[in-house]
This record gives structure tokens, sequence and C-alpha cells, in this order.
């Protein structure tokens, strides 16, 4: 965690937040849903609006009220190739499950999915289904892609509670429209996901960090920038107490780059090199957004080119702390609490992903699109919903 | 392969269409006259033909909406046109539309190195994305092999893919935003220089939307430090099987090649007839290459070269400089020129899960006895991108149906085994009529209702990706 340069002393730690009542409610007359076909027929005989629940670890969004619709019993890893790199699973399959057996055959989900319990204060187990539907990504984002990047297919059911599927399991796909894309990063707001097919990849061998102490955040960017810009292959990018360089690959290959990027870097400070597992949980904990967990304010997460970083952040209110990710590119700032930050002052977006329910009323989570992109995404909803009964508003 | 009937209420109204266009572009930028826009008949499916009513080509954003408002006003339909080396004829026009091309729009926009990126007019071709920030050791990943002459605009829209994408992806990875102008004139813009557009992932949904949903103008791209070295092996083997084995077996070691190329032997043969690369008498012939410094390369190598020895190959070649490193990548590099020398062919392009591709080339082998038509299989086998090449000659009466019944029925196998009709060429015309074996009515319909949103009157490449009779209550209705 580092603190805004025009900010404050630290807030004292608080309580993490835990969600809104209403996103926990569980009736438990409720019947479990265990197959697509339990969950089309559930929300095609729905009366009114649905909250869709996978393990409901990323409260993220505008509150939403309505009946929970719980897919975490669509559960299991239907297929998993390792030769093809492919992994096929149901939405409601705990991540956990997913990389126990990746990790069993040396593989790995390479997007390196956050996971917000840390942030948020939510217990329970996430699931693939809300990996995919909030498009969640890890610090190799930078060098591999999204989420979206390595979804291959998806099976959902829309709001009239017609399955779909799109997709499929093979890594190269140009069969009709990629309604794969637009269903990752939707929220449920166009159709409840039932199975999700992915692309994995090796784990390397093994891996290094790279730290330079002391830079600011203008130098922070131009020193992760000049690692992003070289050809020794950087998988993490990040600054916050410190700036963090990370290289994964064969052995030698590491401890060649390794070599190579702490010349590039010397003349931005003195390097410091943490090889294989000296560097620890670091990088979960750069991922997971540890170190602004504990802190008071709310939580936002900010997408600019990582050159206007700087401008970003000195933009914030006063307090603010901030880590920054994807070599300067994606902000995660703590600010106190009820703060607009918008209009950003630079291009880009802004998601408040903590907040009090309060804030959540009075400030819009999803950043405002403008007129024509507001009414394609409401032809959209409007196509796959015409109820509006799933997850309705909660990306506003 | 049928088209829709062009409308004759557009026909009738040739003059009046140019009229206008003219009024909103310079004089040289409306193409009408029958001998000009014939160049824009076809595109790199030449088996079909038909000029459009005439062709626009606007400089700016703000000339490319005013002439589709003005097609929208007036009922005309429009395809948008990159270089027009699609293979599935998506580019194909109907008698009675304009085809809008982009080629003035080639722009350099905006390069930035510190925050790696390139913004250009959709008109630029591949190619010179990557020639525009060559100098500074950067490069564009997507390498369609038509980079050449392909622009950025039909690499969006068929979402096209090359021979790196094993490691670098596809287009939809590497775009970042686009500048698109709707068909009612409506200009929009989506993501842009940072990662992860706002909002509902629109930015996915045009890439690969085969130029129905809006004309896309410009384009943000990711661009990235150009790798130390690069070098290829060379592995043949006696068994496709087993080559298909191999493949397997390299992926699951944990090295990730930039490329992992096959051919298969009448590949073998007919390019060596036609470029002497000097590869061996083999059954199956792999490619693969890696990158990283030397020695990165050294140790990437010798693990794949381990792998492969495991598998009893024919031989292992080695490239020890890079004119021998030329050499192993000639013959591939020339495989459909070669086959293109000795016969006309069509190139498919399904994806299959990479560990069925041996009973995958059983079965075409046997379709190939079948139907007396030779087929020869190059393609990107890391990904299990198919491209079967079937040979047929285009004077030979009912031998272009022939070849095109035996590659639906390739196709149609390709989708059975776990894959898809079209891993990086596109539906277009071509594979039309195919989607129904893909898709389910209601997958077909939530398509659809896609480009309801984006193009409530079906003016925008109207007859493409989705079978005639399924499309036909939409056309007919916005008539
Ligand atoms: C020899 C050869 C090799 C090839 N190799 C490969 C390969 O390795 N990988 C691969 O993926 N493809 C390959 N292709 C296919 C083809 O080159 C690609 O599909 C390419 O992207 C088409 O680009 P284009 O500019 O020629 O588009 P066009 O052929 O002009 O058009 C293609 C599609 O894009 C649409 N379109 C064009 N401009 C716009 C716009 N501004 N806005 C919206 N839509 C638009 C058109 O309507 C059409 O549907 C090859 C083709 C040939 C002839």
């Amino acid at each position: 965690m580092l603190r805004a340069e025009q900010g404050d002393a630290v807030p004292p730690p608080r309580k993490a937040r835990r969600p809104p009542e209403v996103f926990l409610t569980q009736r438990s007359d409720k019947m479990t849903l265990t197959t697509e076909h339990d969950v089309a027929e559930a929300v095609k005989h729905a009366t009114g609006a649905l909250r869709i629940k996978g393990g409901g670890t990323r409260d993220i969004g505008a509150l939403v009220t309505g009946e929970t619709l719980d897919v975490s019993g669509l559960r299991g890893i239907s297929l998993y190739e390792p030769g093809a790199l492919t992994l096929v699973a149901q939405a409601g399959t705990p991540v956990a499950e997913i990389e126990a057996a990746l990790e069993a055959e040396n593989q790995r989900l390479a997007f390196e999915p956050m996971d917000h319990r840390v942030l948020l204060g939510t217990d329970g187990t996430p699931t693939i289904g809300g990996v995919v539907a909030a498009n969640v990504s890890g610090p190799r984002r930078i060098a591999v892609g999204a989420c979206r990047d390595h979804m291959l297919g998806v099976r959902f059911v829309d709001g009239a509670g017609t399955i779909i599927k799109n997709g499929g399991r093979v890594m190269k796909n140009v069969t009709g429209y990629d309604l794969v894309k637009l269903l990752t990063g939707s929220y449920g707001t166009l159709g409840v996901l039932t199975e999700v097919s992915l692309k994995v990849l090796p784990r390397p061998e093994t891996g290094a960090t790279l730290v330079v102490h002391g830079l600011d955040v203008a130098a922070a960017v131009s020193a992760m920038s000049a690692a992003l810009g070289s050809p020794f292959e950087v998988t993490g990018a990040a600054h916050a107490d410190a700036t963090y360089i990370r290289i994964e690959g064969f052995a030698a290959s590491v401890s060649y780059r390794t070599k190579e990027l702490s010349q590039l870097l010397t003349k931005f400070g003195e390097v410091e090199v943490l090889e294989g597992e000296a560097a620890g949980t670091l990088w979960d904990d750069l991922k997971n957004v540890t170190g602004l967990a504990s802190l008071s304010g709310d939580i936002w997460r900010i997408s600019v080119q990582p050159s206007a970083a700087p401008d970003m952040i000195a933009a914030l209110p006063e307090g603010a702390n901030v880590q920054l990710d994807w070599g300067g590119g994606l902000i995660w700032a703590c600010v106190p609490e009820g703060s607009d930050i918008r209009p950003l002052p630079v291009a880009g977006h802004a998601t408040l992903v903590r907040a009090s329910e309060p804030t959540r009323r009075a400030v819009p989570v999803f950043e405002p699109q403008d007129q024509v992109l507001t009414t394609l995404t409401r032809g959209l909803r409007a196509r796959f919903d015409p109820r509006g009964i799933l997850n309705p508003g909660l990306m506003g | 392969m049928d088209m829709p009937a062009p409308s004759p209420a557009v026909l009738a109204r040739k003059a009046q269409i140019v009229e206008r266009l003219q009024g909103v572009l310079p004089a040289t930028a409306v193409i009408h006259s029958e001998s000009e826009v014939r160049a824009y008949e076809c595109d790199a499916l030449t088996a079909y033909k038909c000029p459009p009513l005439c062709a626009v080509l606007p400089s700016t954003t703000e000339e490319v909406a005013a002439a589709l408002k003005i097609c929208h006003d007036m009922g005309v339909p429009v395809v948008p046109r990159g270089s027009g080396t699609s293979l599935a004829g998506g580019a194909l026009p109907t008698a009675d539309c304009v085809i809008l091309g982009t080629a003035r729009l080639n722009a350099v926009i905006e390069t930035n190195y510190e925050d790696r990126y390139i913004r250009v007019g959709s008109g630029r071709t591949n190619l010179s994305v990557t020639g525009a920030v060559e100098a500074m050791d950067f490069f564009y990943a997507p390498d369609p092999s038509s980079q050449l002459a392909c622009a950025i605009a039909g690499n969006i829209a068929m979402n096209s893919g090359g021979a790196h994408c094993l490691k670098y992806g596809v287009t939809t990875n590497n775009l970042l935003g686009v500048k698109m102008v709707l068909m009612d004139g409506t200009v929009t813009e989506i993501g842009g220089a940072h990662l992860d557009a706002a909002g509902l992932d629109l930015l996915g949904l045009i890439c690969g939307s085969e130029g129905q949903l809006g004309v896309v103008t410009e384009a943000t791209l990711r661009i990235l430090r150009k790798p130390e070295g690069a070098r290829p092996v060379l592995m043949a083997f006696n068994d496709n099987e087993v080559a298909g084995a191999c493949v397997a077996d390299i992926i699951k070691a944990g090295v990730l090649p930039v490329a992992i190329e096959f051919m298969d032997r009448l590949c073998i043969e007919t390019t060596e007839n036609y470029a002497q690369a000097g590869y061996p008498d083999s059954e199956a012939l792999l490619i693969v290459e890696v990158e990283g410094s030397d020695a990165e390369i050294d140790e990437q190598l010798a693990l794949i070269l381990d792998i492969a020895r495991r598998h009893d190959p024919v031989e292992l070649r080695e490239a020890k400089d890079a004119d021998e490193a030329a050499r192993i990548w000639l013959g591939r590099k020339s495989a459909f020129g070669a086959i293109g020398q000795i016969s006309d062919y069509m190139c498919l392009d399904g994806t299959i899960p990479v560990s069925s591709l041996p009973m995958v080339l059983r079965r075409i082998g046997e379709l190939s006895e079948e139907y007396g038509l030779k087929v020869g299989n190059v393609f990107h086998a890391g990904d299990g991108n198919m491209h079967p090449l079937i040979c047929y000659d285009a004077n030979k009466p009912g031998d272009l149906e022939l070849c095109e019944a035996m590659g639906a029925e390739i196709l149609k196998l390709c989708v059975d085994a776990g894959g898809c009709l079209t891993g990086e060429h596109g539906v277009g015309i071509e594979k039309r009529d195919l989607m129904t074996h893909q898709f389910a009515p209601q997958d077909l319909e939530a398509q659809m209702a896609v480009k309801d949103v984006f193009d409530p009157l079906w003016l925008l490449n109207p007859a493409k990706v989705f079978p005639l009779d399924h499309s036909e209550p939409r056309r007919i209705a916005a008539e």
C-alpha cells in the first residue's frame, strides 16, 4: 500500500465491511439448483427480479433487490485436456477446485483471478462463474490478457429462460458473433452463466521478482514501462510500498532476464532480486490488494493508460491511498468515504468496488457511458433479458 | 451459394443514390461506372462475383458517417471492405449495395511506446502497422499470412489470427479500442489506450462481427517489444498420429512455442517440387518456433527435441544460422502458392481439439478417396486450427460443387469432433449455411438479436454469417 503523494497520514484500519444484508438472504424454502435445466426453469418461472449468486464473494455493483438465484450447486469439471490447454467447468465450481486440478498437471489459470474476499470482507467460496461474470484478472493480465482473453466458450440462460451456447472448447473460433466476450464481465445482467470453457496455460518452472525502493509514482511508472517495453517478458509490474517487476519461465532463462532487467532498472535505483520462493505471498497480496483492505474508506479500481497514472492519482481526494498494477495502468485507490472521484481527469474508467450502501446508491458503481453506448447497452439488455429480471440495475 | 435478390427499388434509384453520395464525398471517392465498380466484385473467395451498385472511398470518419447516413435514409445495403482478402466472401457485394472501402483511412494517428499502443486508420494494412513501429524495435503481433495486403479493418471484422497467435493471441486479444460508425451515421468510440473498456465488452463483440454491426474507422492496437531472437526446428515423422501426439507432449511439457505448424505428405511433396526447401520425405512435418535470447532458445529447443526424439522421428533439423532458419520456413510459407500451382483449391479453416487431430486427419483422407479430390493439410497445430486445401478443377463442370460438398463434410466433421466451422477466416457466405450444424436456432437467434440492436434495419452486410432463411424475416421486415 502506498499513500497518494498529496495525501494525509494513513487512516486507522477498521473492521472489514460486511456486505449489506440483502445480499446474504438465502431463502431456505428454495430448491437447490444443480443443473442447467434447473436454472432455466427457475428463470422461466421467476415472477420478479433475480439476484444471481455464485459464491457470493464478489459483491460488486449497484444494489440489487430480488430473490436470490444460487448457482453454486452447478458444480464440477466436465472436461480437462492438459495437452489441448482446455478446461470446461460448471459455473458454480469453486475456483480452488479448478486450481487444484490444474496444479496436478502443472498448469494454471494464467490470468491470475484475484480473490475479492480480503478486500470486500466477504466470506464464501469463490466460483469460476463469478470470476467470469466479473471478468476478474490479476497482475499477469498485462502479459497474458484478462479473463475474457482466456474464455473459449459459455453456456448461459437468458432472461426468458432459454439456454444458449456460444464459442466452444477450441482455442481459435470465429464462428458467429463473440457472445463469449459479451457475457464475460456482464455481471449476470445478460444471462445466468451455467458452464464456462477456459484456456489454461503451463505453470512456469520458476520466477523472480525485481524490487526497486523509494520511487514516486511517476518514476515507478517510468521504471515499469521500461521493463514492459523490454524484450524480457515481464509478467507483473506493480507499485505499492516498492516497485515490483516479475519474470517467470525456465530457470536459466529467468536468471538471464533477471540480470538484463536489473541492469536496465539500475538507472531508477538500487535493484533487489527475490528469487524463486523468496517473494513468498507478495504477488498474491498485490493481486488481492491486501495492502488497502484494512483501511477505512471507499475502494476504487481505475483503468488508465500507464503514463496518465500520476495525473490521475494527483487528482484523487486528499487522504487517498493507492496501489498500482499493470505497469501503472490499473490504480487501486482507497479514498475517504463518499467521495466521488468522477469525472476522471484523464481518459479511462473507474469502478467503485467497495463502499457503504448509501454511497453505492449515490455514486454510480460503473463508469457512466455516453449516450450512444448507453443506448446500445440498453438495447442488448432488452434483447437478452426482456423482462429486466437479471440483476436489474447492477451495472447501472 | 444463394444471395438475396437485389431490391429493384434500390437499383432503380442508382442515379439519385450516387448523386447524394457525391454531395458529401470528393468526386474521386465515389466510383459508379460499370467498368470501375468491377474492381470490387469479389474478395479472395473468387468463385463468387457480383459488381456492386457503386463504391465509396471516404478519407475521414465524418465522410464515412455522412455516406452511411445517406444509405440508411435511402434504404441501401452497405458492404464494408478493407483490402478484399477475405477467404469467406465476407466482402462479396450484392448488386444493390454500396461498397464502403477503408483504403483511404490509412494514417498512423498516434504511437506511444511508453504505454505500448498505436492508433491507426482502419484501412492501414496489417504489415504497415508493424512497419510504423519497427524502427523502435516494436511490432504488432497478429500476423495473418495475408498481412502484406489485408487491412486492420478486415482483421477486426474477422478477428484474424496468424502463425504466431499460439503465444500472442489473435486480433481480439490485441485490440484496445475502436472508433466506429453505426449504420445510421452515429459515431462512437469504444475503449482506448487503457486496458479493458468500461461497461459491457462491446469491443469483444465488435471484433469478429464481420462488418455487420458498424464500420470501424480507427483502431487502437497493442504493440509489443520484439523478442531478442527466434529460431525454428523442423521435425519429420512417418505417421500423422505420432506428429499429433508430439504436439500435445510439447504443450504439456510447459514450453510455449510461438508457432507449431503442421504439413502432411501432399503439402510436403508439392512444396518440395515448387520451392525446393529440402524437406525430408515423410508423412508429417512439424515446424516449431521459439523465441528469446540465444541461450534461452537453445534451452527450449533442447527440451522440444528431447520430446520429439521419444516419438521416433524420421529427421530432426535445427537451424544453425538465419539462412537455415529461412529454409525451414520456406516450404511452409510457400505451401498455399505451391498447391495453387498444381490446382485450383478451396482453403477451409475449421478448428478441432488437438486430441482429435489423428481421427480428423484419417477421416479427411477417407473423404478425399470418396470424393476423388485431393486434399493437402497445412495448419496451425498448436491450437488445432486446420487448413485443409481441397484441390479441384474450376473449368470442370460440377467440380466446384463437389469440392464445396466435400468441404461441408469436413467442416461438419470438425464441429462433431468438438471444434468449430472457422478458426480465423470467418463465416461470410462460405459457411453461412453450415451454421445450423454448430448452433441451435436459439443460439443463432441470440446473435441476430445483437445485430437488431446495432443495425435495426439490417442494412450492413446483411446477407452474411446467418443462413439466409434464418435472417430473411429480419431482412424483409426492414425493407
Ligand atoms: C493468401 C491469404 C492468406 C490468408 N491468411 C490468413 C491467416 O493466416 N489468418 C487469417 O486469419 N486470415 C487469413 N486470410 C484471410 C484474410 O486475409 C483475413 O480475413 C483478413 O483479415 C481480411 O482483411 P481485408 O482487409 O482484406 O478484409 P476484407 O476482405 O475487405 O473484408 C473482410 C470482412 O471485413 C469486413 N470489413 C472490412 N472493413 C470493415 C470496416 N471498416 N468495418 C467493419 N467491417 C469491415 C467486410 O465487410 C468483410 O466482412 C488470408 C487470405 C489470403 C488471401
